[in-house]
């Protein structure tokens, strides 16, 4: 399976599991999705099960945290993640906050779906990755995948998690996986050889709050998540660096403990996010890593971000942190003193 | 490069040139208009704009009325009682006294509390208060219209509805005490209830926001094919949030069994209504935007509030849809403890609301349906005076606000359903600081 159709098998499972989810956003009913993610679930289910949405992000949160404080499941979904900030209020100051506030009467376990990344010329309002300003929410979780399994799994066990989740889908990996060459030929899933391009069809979980190594290593640690995890594997081979790749998948809740025993192995830390650096995730990664793992360092954490600007669009190669400047911070950090 | 003056007459080259940016002297110069209420600190009260039209004259469509034959409905004030104290006119709900001297009961309650739970906050006791003076005829005749089962997304000015259901007065103490028997173990400020045995939903200091919590659920309800409907609140100052919007939208593309509430007492905090929607236009009117009906109750009408409540609730209930109603009343206090009206409106306004008290009208009703008399409203009020007294007193004796404090543990739990690794970490270094000093601080 692609991506698209491993989240479309996990969105079908959990429909025909449970009668309390549903689906709505824009287009996601009829029309199956801008990028097919719902398709036919409308012709299975029946219209009630995965509807079409008023284009108005707050009040798609906003109904989604009702239905949820009721007793359903929903799985709203927000059109490209540039697009979820009109509901950033209902995101942080009531799906977020609905459980500690009420001390546990009510709760919101909805969540949202929502294509973020760059690396597909989608200019400044389809390109964003806004994982960390939901990080630093506490009450959300945050998940984003890196290949089809865990993209069902993933999805399914946020469906089942009774917290509420932003679900960030990486738009560039739908299709197949990316290795941030935008010269060369782009491979399928299909013909990536990549293992996780197998979906089991029914019902399994990724566990949240699991990171995964996908390359084990001795000479640095690679931290990473979703379209990164795949630029990440391209820089590593091309540094020549025996380094260990981590793919985070959950950034709440965090794997802290496979981190700190990579680095603790490792003694060197290689952080690489496409959000734009100041303030992005990979600060606290790297101050979570510096905490825990100091006597263990040998070389300073380095961070490979995109730039402290919008996403821009004619600029998209020289903005997407790719396997270049993934190997040059890979060598930096082996041959630092 | 030529050194042209820029002025109005500067030729342009060609046909697609912008035109000159220079303001243009035969045209009038635009003024910016910005709303003013019709009296200030010092002037006379003025409420001539009030039309309180005529108790009883307002027609009651049949629930199943289309929409499009209401129109007219939210420019007319729904009123049953009359200046005799009698109760006139189609809205009229037709109670039983029994029921009314309960929502009489439930009203001076609420009053009675408001004004002991301000006095404590002047005595230090609890951090802010909110009182609902002037408003308690709402949310005491919503709560007991509706059913048990049927969600309230209130605002904070609608303990009432609470009141009303018997909600142990002590706890609501501890609430506002945040001590150690806080129902919402100090995790939140006083009078941000959540109650969900008494149906009454979680608040939150955003406004505007559940409002579309309360669309969801009743879409919910409807998905469920449940019998249950949603209520909500808003002020009149928060439809101008976007959430107001956003939920009137979903509830008219999804027919939500809903009723959306304006309670628009004039006020927000020291802005008149007339920053929310222009001064003569009805809040009720908006809802003919979004295609169902809006109706404009008198708020401080006990009557007036059930019957309109009932009718919204049997159209929700029949899947007729939502119904929008503004309840036209006044706040009659400041607008939290931390406020103070009269600089900026005139100090004895409240006095000349033209819709008078909401408690004193019930009271009149019932002493003209001779089910009522001034002992025994007298008697009454004694009574819960003194209830509220006993109740403050056993919240006091567990802790005033600082004396006493829910289990530390408790500020680490239902962040998450459960506690992730962060949490437990920084729960088990403040049990560290905590150990090491013989104080309550830690931080």
């Amino acid at each position: 399976m692609n991506m698209i159709q491993a989240l479309n098998s996990a969105l079908d499972v959990m429909l025909g599991r449970d009668d309390d989810v549903l689906i709505f956003g824009e287009d996601v009913g009829y029309f199956g999705g801008v990028f097919r993610v719902t398709e036919g679930l409308q012709t299975k289910y029946g219209l009630k099960r995965c509807f079409d949405a008023p284009l108005t992000e707050g009040g798609i949160i906003g109904s989604a945290i009702g239905m949820g404080a009721y007793g359903l499941r929903p799985v709203p979904e927000i059109q490209f993640a540039d697009y979820i900030l009109p509901a950033y209020d209902q995101l942080v100051s009531e799906a977020a906050r609905l459980r500690y506030r009420s001390n546990g009467e009510f709760w919101a376990p909805i969540t949202v779906r929502t294509p973020y990344g760059g690396g597909i010329f989608g200019g400044q309002t389809h390109s964003q990755s806004p994982e960390a300003i939901f990080a630093h929410v506490t009450g959300l979780k945050t998940v984003i995948p890196s290949n089809p399994y865990d993209a069902k799994g993933l999805l399914i066990a946020s469906i089942e998690s009774n917290d509420p989740v932003v679900f960030l889908e990486p738009k560039r990996l739908y299709n197949g996986p990316f290795y941030g060459r935008p010269d060369e030929e782009l491979k399928t899933w299909a013909n990536s050889g990549d293992p996780f391009a197998e979906v089991p069809l029914g019902h399994y979980e990724v566990p949240l709050g699991q990171a995964a190594i996908l390359r084990e290593g001795r000479g640095a640690t690679v931290l990473a998540y979703g379209t990164m995890v795949h630029v990440a594997k391209a820089g590593i081979d091309d540094s020549g660096v025996d380094a260990e790749l981590i793919d985070l998948r959950s950034i709440v809740p965090l794997d802290i403990d496979t981190i700190v025993r990579s680095v603790k192995k490792t003694g060197r830390c290689v952080i690489l996010h496409e959000a734009s650096r100041f303030g992005g995730f990979g600060g606290e990664l790297s101050a979570l890593v510096q905490e825990r793992c100091f006597d263990h360092l040998r070389a300073p954490i380095a961070r490979v971000c995109g730039y402290d600007m919008p996403y821009p669009h004619a600029f998209e190669w020289d903005y997407f942190p790719g396997p270049i400047r993934l190997a040059e911070a890979l060598k930096s950090a082996v041959e630092y003193r | 490069m030529t050194d042209t003056p820029v002025t109005g007459s500067t030729p342009l080259s060609g046909s697609d040139a912008a035109p000159p940016a220079v303001a243009r002297p035969n045209l009038p110069r635009l003024e910016l208009h910005i709303p003013e209420p019709p009296t200030r600190p010092g002037e006379d009260v003025d409420f001539t704009h009030v039309n309180r039209g005529k108790a009883g004259a307002v027609r009651r469509p049949d629930i199943a009325e289309h929409e499009s034959n209401m129109r007219d409905l939210p420019y007319e004030l729904i009123r049953v009682l009359d200046d005799d104290h009698k109760a006139v006119g189609p809205w009229d709900p037709r109670l039983a006294p029994d029921t009314l001297i309960k929502g009489l009961r439930a009203m001076m309650l609420t009053r009675a509390f408001d004004d002991r739970l301000f006095r404590a906050h002047r005595q230090g006791k609890t951090s802010f208060y909110m009182k609902s003076t002037g408003e308690e005829a709402i949310a005491a005749a919503q709560s007991l219209a509706l059913d048990k089962g049927d969600m309230f997304f209130p605002t904070y000015r609608a303990a009432a509805w609470l009141h009303a259901r018997n909600y142990p007065l002590t706890t609501m103490c501890n609430q506002i005490f945040s001590n150690a028997e806080d129902p919402l173990a100090g995790k939140q400020l006083p009078i941000l209830m959540s109650a969900r045995d008494y149906d009454f939903y979680s608040i939150s200091g955003n406004l505007g926001v559940r409002f579309v919590h309360a669309v969801g659920w009743a879409m919910a309800s409807a998905y469920k094919n449940d019998t249950k409907i949603s209520l909500a609140y808003v002020g009149d100052g928060t439809t101008a949030e976007g959430d107001f919007h956003e939920a009137m939208t979903f509830a008219a593309a999804y027919r939500a069994p809903t009723i959306l509430c304006v309670t628009n007492n004039q006020y927000a905090i020291s802005s008149f209504a007339g920053f929310a929607a222009p001064e003569r236009l009805p809040f009720a009117a908006k809802a003919l935007a979004y295609g169902f009906p809006g109706i404009k109750v008198d708020g401080n009408d006990f009557l007036a509030v059930w019957g309109a409540t009932q009718w919204a609730a049997e159209r929700a209930r029949t899947n007729n849809g939502p119904t929008l109603i503004e309840f036209y009343t006044y706040r009659a206090e400041g607008h939290s403890t931390s406020d103070d009206p009269s600089r900026y409106r005139p100090k004895d306004e409240a006095n000349h609301w033209p819709l008078g008290d909401p408690v004193d009208r019930l009271k009149d009703h019932l002493i003209a349906l001779g089910a009522w008399d001034e002992d025994q409203h007298a008697a009454l009020a004694d009574e819960l005076k003194e209830k509220v007294r006993v109740a403050v007193k056993e919240a006091e004796a567990i802790g005033t606000l600082g004396q006493s404090k829910p289990p530390i543990d408790e500020m680490f739990e239902d962040v998450f359903e459960d506690l992730d690794w962060r949490l437990k970490e920084q729960r088990a270094r403040l049990h560290q600081r905590r150990d090491a000093r013989t104080g309550e601080g830690s931080n």
